[in-house]
């Protein structure tokens, strides 16, 4: 008899398939410790700063350290906008590293400023004087102060005191932070450079994706 | 011909190659020491003219056909065929006509320059270029009376350029030069570095080296040459005009609208090394400054 093997073609069977690969990913996810995220984020950018104390990260250490620190921020912004849309979208659960995501990019922002303010401007002056003066570097700033406080209430204990919505009104503050990291990462590029646009385009694309499920909520309440 | 300006400094002055690719890893060790003895060692640089490395000089280029990223042209530059090559060279000449790379050095005097380097991106380095000045070609071209300006054109081949699927400039990159800048002994058509033919990436076969102005006023790979009586299009000119001026004179105290122009970083000092003030004219002012006498140089920067 023909017809007894049945053929994933039908819808119904390639959702139940990535239902299951979903469902795969959460059983591994769950026995990933969050602390392993800290030991490899951290250790990854000390890495980074031996290689290019080293002459590993090319003839131009300081801006290639302080390029990776930023676009490796950046990019774990993106990933902690993902989480919500990714849970919501497709039920991928990356809750458990949300904290340690934020935190890490906080980290690897604060990298980029101190390697743009130590070992290339130096001087305070200088510092002052491109804060100032520099609108991409103003905004850049700009984008680190909107962080700062994230950082600082996340911990269990700022987040009992602040109340749960509070808390998450506070923690807000991470989208105008993600917008103006891509504004300033366009800014800085000469000519027209598709890299950074593509990253404005996404972290768009993952605050557009909560305004509709938002709105979309509201009109079925 | 030629030695019209005859450095002061000659090839015992370069380092030579089994001491440079080490003399990397030497500065990166004085500049461990840090503090005051750094900065001292920095102007004392910009003062010796220590010529960079070759590894620095061939693996940190801005050559956007090849992609925007600074180890692109390293990459990818080698997909370019130099030869055969040609130039054309037209517009308000005696004799215009389409020159073969070998009939256009021919006869040339080719000199060693070691010039500094200075990017619009405020990092520099030293390089000893071998060319010939470009004012020995146009008077062999035969500059027309009424022509006041010289019009540069790179290759454009999207087979070999990967870079320019994008529109990041109007491709082909173009430059320009007033007539007295281009005949000013210090402007040379360079045909190599370090005493080899040019590198890819470093725009060969052959590239304009104008050491006062911001490396991209340099324009590699040269195919075309045109006098002409009005200033010609140059394209970062062209692209921002509010932030690339025609003229593109090094200037520390004309900054760029978005960064400072004071200081530069010098390659290959490693990760601890810090800024040196950058240089009027980028160090040539007691030789060009006469071409600008009476211009404000804020205005026409």
């Amino acid at each position: 008899m023909r017809g007894w093997i049945s053929r994933p073609s039908s819808k119904a069977t390639v959702s139940a398939i990535a239902a299951s690969l979903v469902a795969r990913g959460n059983a591994v996810l769950r026995r990933v410790p969050a602390w392993l995220l800290y030991i490899v984020g951290v250790g990854w950018a000390v890495w980074l700063f031996w290689l290019a104390a080293n002459g590993g990260l090319g003839v131009e250490p300081i801006e290639a350290l302080e390029h990776r620190y930023g676009k490796l921020a950046l990019q774990l912004i993106v990933i902690g906008l993902a989480i919500t849309p990714l849970r919501r979208g497709i039920g991928l659960n990356l809750m458990p590293f949300r904290r340690a995501l934020g935190l890490l990019a906080f980290f690897y922002v604060t990298a980029h400023l101190m390697v743009w303010a130590v070992l290339d401007v130096q001087t305070l002056a200088a510092i002052w004087a491109d804060i100032v003066k520099r609108p991409y570097v103003t905004i850049g700033m700009a984008s680190f102060l909107l962080l700062l406080p994230l950082a600082a209430t996340s911990n269990d204990l700022a987040l009992r005191r602040l109340g749960a919505i509070r808390w998450r009104r506070l923690h807000r503050l991470v989208y105008p932070a993600a917008i103006l990291g891509a504004v300033h990462y366009i800014w800085l590029a000469k000519g027209l450079q598709l890299e950074p646009l593509a990253y404005f385009i996404i972290i768009s694309a993952l605050l557009a994706l909560r305004i509709r499920t938002r709105s979309a909520r509201v009109a079925v309440r | 011909m030629a030695r019209r300006y005859t450095s002061d400094l000659s090839w015992k002055d370069v380092t030579p190659k089994s001491v440079f690719l080490n003399r990397r890893q030497i500065l990166a060790g004085s500049a461990a020491m840090f503090g005051a003895g750094l900065f001292a060692a920095d102007a004392q640089a910009q003062e010796a003219l220590v010529p960079n490395s070759f590894e620095d000089i061939t693996s940190y280029n801005n050559y956007y056909e090849f992609g925007t990223r600074k180890e692109d042209p390293a990459r990818f530059a080698h997909m370019l065929t130099t030869q055969p090559w040609s130039i054309v060279i037209d517009g308000m000449v005696d004799n215009p006509g389409t020159y073969s790379f070998e009939q256009i050095v021919e006869g040339m005097t080719i000199e060693e320059r070691i010039y500094r380097f200075r990017c619009v991106e405020a990092w520099s380095m030293v390089i000893p270029w071998n060319g010939f000045e470009l004012a020995d070609l146009l008077d062999r071209v035969g500059v027309q009376e009424g022509a006041r300006y010289v019009a540069f054109e790179t290759a454009f081949r999207p087979n070999e350029m990967p870079g320019v699927r994008l529109p990041v400039l109007d491709w082909p990159y173009r430059e320009g030069l007033r007539l007295d800048e281009a005949m000013h002994p210090l402007t040379i058509l360079a045909t190599g570095l370090y005493g080899d033919a040019m590198p890819n990436q470093n725009g060969a076969p052959i590239r304009l080296v104008v050491p006062w102005k911001y490396g991209f006023k340099s324009i590699k790979s040269i195919v075309r040459i045109t006098l002409t009586d009005t200033e010609p299009y140059a394209s970062w000119n062209a692209a921002q005009p509010n932030e690339y001026g025609f003229y593109s004179n090094v200037n520390p105290n004309v900054d760029h609208p978005r960064w400072s122009q004071a200081t530069e970083r010098r390659i290959g000092g490693g990760l601890f090394a810090g800024r040196i003030p950058t240089l009027m004219f980028n160090g040539y002012e007691t030789e060009v400054a006469s071409l600008y006498e009476g211009m404000d140089l804020a205005a026409f920067f």
